[in-house]
């Protein structure tokens, strides 16, 4: 019996798919998976992964949180950068933000839960805590000294134009005190949970402030990975944490400054990629050198 | 050394490889689709199949073998996504939900890999492996098939016959896909990629912490997502995850592998048709606007204007330490001038001027070199349209490569060049229409960016996305999912027509009129007719976006 062409053609579609999956999708994924388990492959292939006496503490790959269960920085170690994986370094839910570069309004809802910070008020806020943390100026141009993002919505009698009639501080609610007195005579309030002031009609205007052009934290501490998983940090921003973690394993700085330098890696080739510090390694490295007694 | 002379180094370094490797390349690429002779496995492969590898089909046949391959292979995914807990290393994740499944179904069959999901927690390691990168395989390999009969099309006269579906499947298959995926795969590995099948391994950090350290078979399957412009990620970080993607100079070669094929498909152009010349200002169009393209990301990203990069200092906000600002944005201007859609960095927190960039490649159409096979055949049809500009200027009967484009041919190439503005437009426009819109994370002109990007990157079947927009909704996916399907195969199919009609004709000799298409003053013709194409498509939704947000 012949077949009708339509359905001929299908089955001889059919036939080359469950061909092809064979070939493709089990014969050489399984093959690759046998090549992956030759020595000097083995590790890279089964994740990279550290131990200590016996027990696995992470990959070299991936970055990890050093922070105590409250989400605090333990001091004695360097930290990594902010993740956006899952509460934070979770291989299990990777990924970024996704915040834009004009995320810089706030939402404050009434109930805490539902609020949500823009990315100009994650970074302030993360200026503020390095800053804190490591002893260093934590001001941001556009970032209230109390760590939010320093923007206004700016009421105008005519929408866009006329004289101002109204100025609310977005991203600060009581008991803040407003980052700036007035604008352009009119004093500024602070913002009410729960109301949006752009809808309203207020023109968002963030203001610079007198920051230095150059923070003194780190672009790499306060911005959160692609993967959420970075780990490493920038050369800076291991700089900056030298004296704290020094200080808390009662260590020469100038023997974990050499530590670090010993685990920064250099652009590939001289011209692929950024520097950076691992900073599991670095800390395994702490761990060993300088233990905490 | 600066940030920005090694950001330029590395795209220069980029550019020296492809330019040294796609003509050794291109010429093995010819030998495979061109050749006569049947390898042992291959003629086993169209035994078990059931298919006469010598019988050459029409146009028409070729179409039919294609679309009901595609469909099978929708059906078959499907099902696939549907059953996989019922299936061996499903590591316990359950059933795909519906929608989900049929958007993610098309998304691998045409080459998009749009993913609404994260892979980490939504795919068992089988449905991974002998699902998704099954299709990573042959759309690859569907697409660079279709590029192969346009340019038979051009190259034969006076005949029907265009070639066979199931040898071309096979053939790129077996000789290019599959080899240099193997090789692909044991270098990534050496770099660090994972390859195992692990559910996990649980993991107490320094501070007493838990964490999970992922599995998988993902170094034979980020090999073939870059070689075959497919761009879906094994996690939800994609190309940013470090298991994925290690080191600097492994992005370096992913980069490679992505534009290595498309890059060396218009030598196979030139040596088919007789005139490599020809193939040489092909691939000098895609270069003048790949180069254009990178360049300008690059720019913009290292300016970081805006003003979360002006408090951060960098435009640093979703991008890897490791990386850095310039490679980033030269692998995301990448995967946007081709089909891939994996991604290095959050493309959502670009700039808006170097986020722009990345929807403007896509929109581009993908031909700077575009997707394999998809870049070619897509250059090849705005060759055509540049062509019949200039006939019309000067009042002569546009030919191309010696075959004359008459009205059936300036009509396919029209539609071809009207469906993925189309789909991305309605699309865009549906969205905010039906509230759907309101899945977008950021707000403002932002938000619109997103959505704008979604429906680009499904109708050009590129696959990233400005993942702050939530896609796994039954509307996204479905509407989704029927722009990826028309964004794929009603181009293919007047394409596939095309190349019939041009196979039909005698070739007339070049003549004192005849416009020569292998010169500059063509490749900047072309470029002029792609870019202006594009400009006067899609300027009006870039201005409510992306330049409403960064000017």
């Amino acid at each position: 019996m012949r077949l009708p062409t339509w359905l001929a053609v299908h089955l001889a579609a059919l036939r080359a798919l469950l061909v092809l999956t064979v070939l493709l999708g089990l014969a050489y994924p399984l093959a690759t998976v046998a090549v992956g388990r030759m020595p000097g492959l083995a590790d890279n292939t089964g994740g990279s992964l550290v131990t200590v006496d016996g027990r696995a503490v992470g990959s070299t790959l991936i970055g990890q949180s050093f922070t105590d269960a409250g989400g605090n920085p333990v001091p004695r170690y360097f930290q990594s950068r902010p993740s956006a994986a899952g509460d934070g370094y979770d291989p299990t839910s990777t990924g970024a933000s996704n915040l834009g570069p004009e995320s810089v309004v706030d939402t404050i809802a009434t109930e805490p839960a539902e609020s949500r910070p823009s990315l100009l008020t994650r970074v302030c806020a993360r200026s503020k805590a390095v800053g804190e943390l490591d002893g260093v100026d934590g001001r941001r141009p556009y970032c209230t000294a109390d760590g939010v993002g320093a923007v206004l919505a700016v009421f105008r009698r005519d929408g866009l134009t006329g004289p101002v009639t109204r100025v609310v501080s977005v991203n600060q609610v009581a008991p803040a005190v407003p980052f700036l007195a007035s604008y352009q005579g009119v004093p500024v309030e602070l913002a009410r949970p729960g109301e949006d002031y752009v809808s309203a009609g207020g023109l968002v205007t963030p203001i610079r402030g007198d920051a230095p052009a150059e923070p003194a934290v780190p672009a790499d501490a306060v911005t959160a990975s692609a993967s959420g998983l970075d780990p490493h940090i920038s050369p800076a921003y291991a700089e900056i944490q030298v004296t704290r973690v020094a200080r808390e394993r009662d260590a020469d700085p100038a023997a974990v400054r050499r530590l670090v330098r010993e685990y920064t890696t250099g652009r590939v080739l001289g011209f692929m990629g950024s520097p950076g510090v691992n900073v599991l390694e670095l800390n395994l490295a702490l761990d060993e050198r300088f233990p905490v007694r | 050394m600066s940030e920005t002379a090694a950001g330029a180094l590395f795209t220069l370094s980029l550019a020296v490889a492809l330019a040294a490797v796609h003509r050794p390349f291109g010429n093995y690429l010819y030998r495979v689709v061109a050749g006569t002779r049947h390898t042992r496995v291959e003629r086993g492969v169209y035994r078990l199949v059931g298919v006469e590898p010598t019988a050459e089909q029409s146009w028409g046949v070729y179409a039919r073998s294609l679309l009901a391959f595609s469909a099978v292979s929708v059906l078959f995914l499907y099902a696939f996504l549907r059953l996989q807990n019922h299936l061996w290393l499903s590591l316990g994740f359950g059933p795909v939900v519906a929608h989900g499944a049929w958007n993610t179904a098309v998304s691998f069959v045409t080459n998009t890999n749009w993913q609404w999901y994260p892979g980490e927690s939504t795919m068992g390691h089988l449905v991974q492996m002998a699902g998704l990168a099954v299709q990573n395989f042959v759309s690859a390999a569907v697409g660079i098939a279709v590029a192969v009969v346009l340019v038979r099309g051009f190259a034969r006269r006076r005949t029907g016959d265009l070639g066979n579906f199931w040898v071309d499947l096979t053939r790129i298959t077996l000789r290019i896909l599959l080899p240099m995926s193997v090789l692909a795969a044991i270098v990534l590995m050496i770099g660090g990629v994972v390859q195992n099948l692990s559910a996990g391994t649980d993991v107490s950090t320094l501070t007493g912490g838990g964490q999970t350290v992922t599995g998988g078979p993902v170094a034979s399957q980020e090999a073939i997502k870059d070689l075959g412009t497919n761009g879906g990620g094994f996690y939800n970080a994609n190309s940013a995850h470090p298991f994925e993607n290690p080191t600097a100079w492994t992005n370096w070669l992913q980069i490679f592998l992505l534009l290595v094929i498309p890059f060396s498909l218009p030598r196979v152009f030139g040596r088919m048709v007789g005139q490599v010349r020809q193939g040489y200002a092909v691939a000098a169009v895609m270069a003048v606007l790949a180069i254009a393209s990178v360049t300008l990301t690059n720019a913009f990203e290292l300016a970081g204007n805006g003003t979360v990069p002006h408090a951060v200092g960098a435009a640093l906000e979703g991008k890897e330490v490791r990386f850095g600002v310039p490679d980033s944005a030269t692998f995301a201007a990448a995967t946007t001038l081709t089909s891939t859609g994996s991604v290095n960095s959050s493309h959502d927190s670009y700039t808006a001027l170097g986020g722009m960039m990345t929807m403007g490649n896509m929109m581009l159409g993908e031909v700077a070199p575009g997707g394999v096979g998809a870049g070619l055949y897509g250059m090849l049809v705005l060759a055509v349209v540049t062509v019949f500009v200039a006939g019309l200027m000067v009042g002569r009967t546009p030919e191309y490569v010696g075959k004359k484009i008459g009205s059936r041919e300036i009509k396919l190439a029209s539609l071809f060049f009207l469906v993925s503005p189309a789909l991305a437009l309605v699309g865009t426009a549906s969205a905010f229409a039906t509230g759907n819109d309101a899945t977008a994370l950021n707000v403002g002109p932002h938000a619109l960016s997103e959505v704008l990007y979604a429906f680009t990157s499904a109708s050009n079947n590129n696959g990233s996305a400005f993942a702050g927009l939530v896609a796994g909704t039954p509307w996204w996916n479905t509407a989704l999912g029927v722009c990826m399907l028309l964004g794929r195969f009603l181009p293919i199919v007047f394409v596939l027509a095309l190349a019939g009609s041009l196979a039909r004709q005698q070739p007339t000799p070049a003549s004192e009129g005849t416009l020569p298409t292998d010169r500059p003053l063509f490749v900047g013709m072309v470029v002029g007719v792609t870019v202006i194409l594009v400009a006067l498509t899609f300027l009006p939704a870039l201005a409510l976006g992306p330049l409403a947000e960064g000017l």
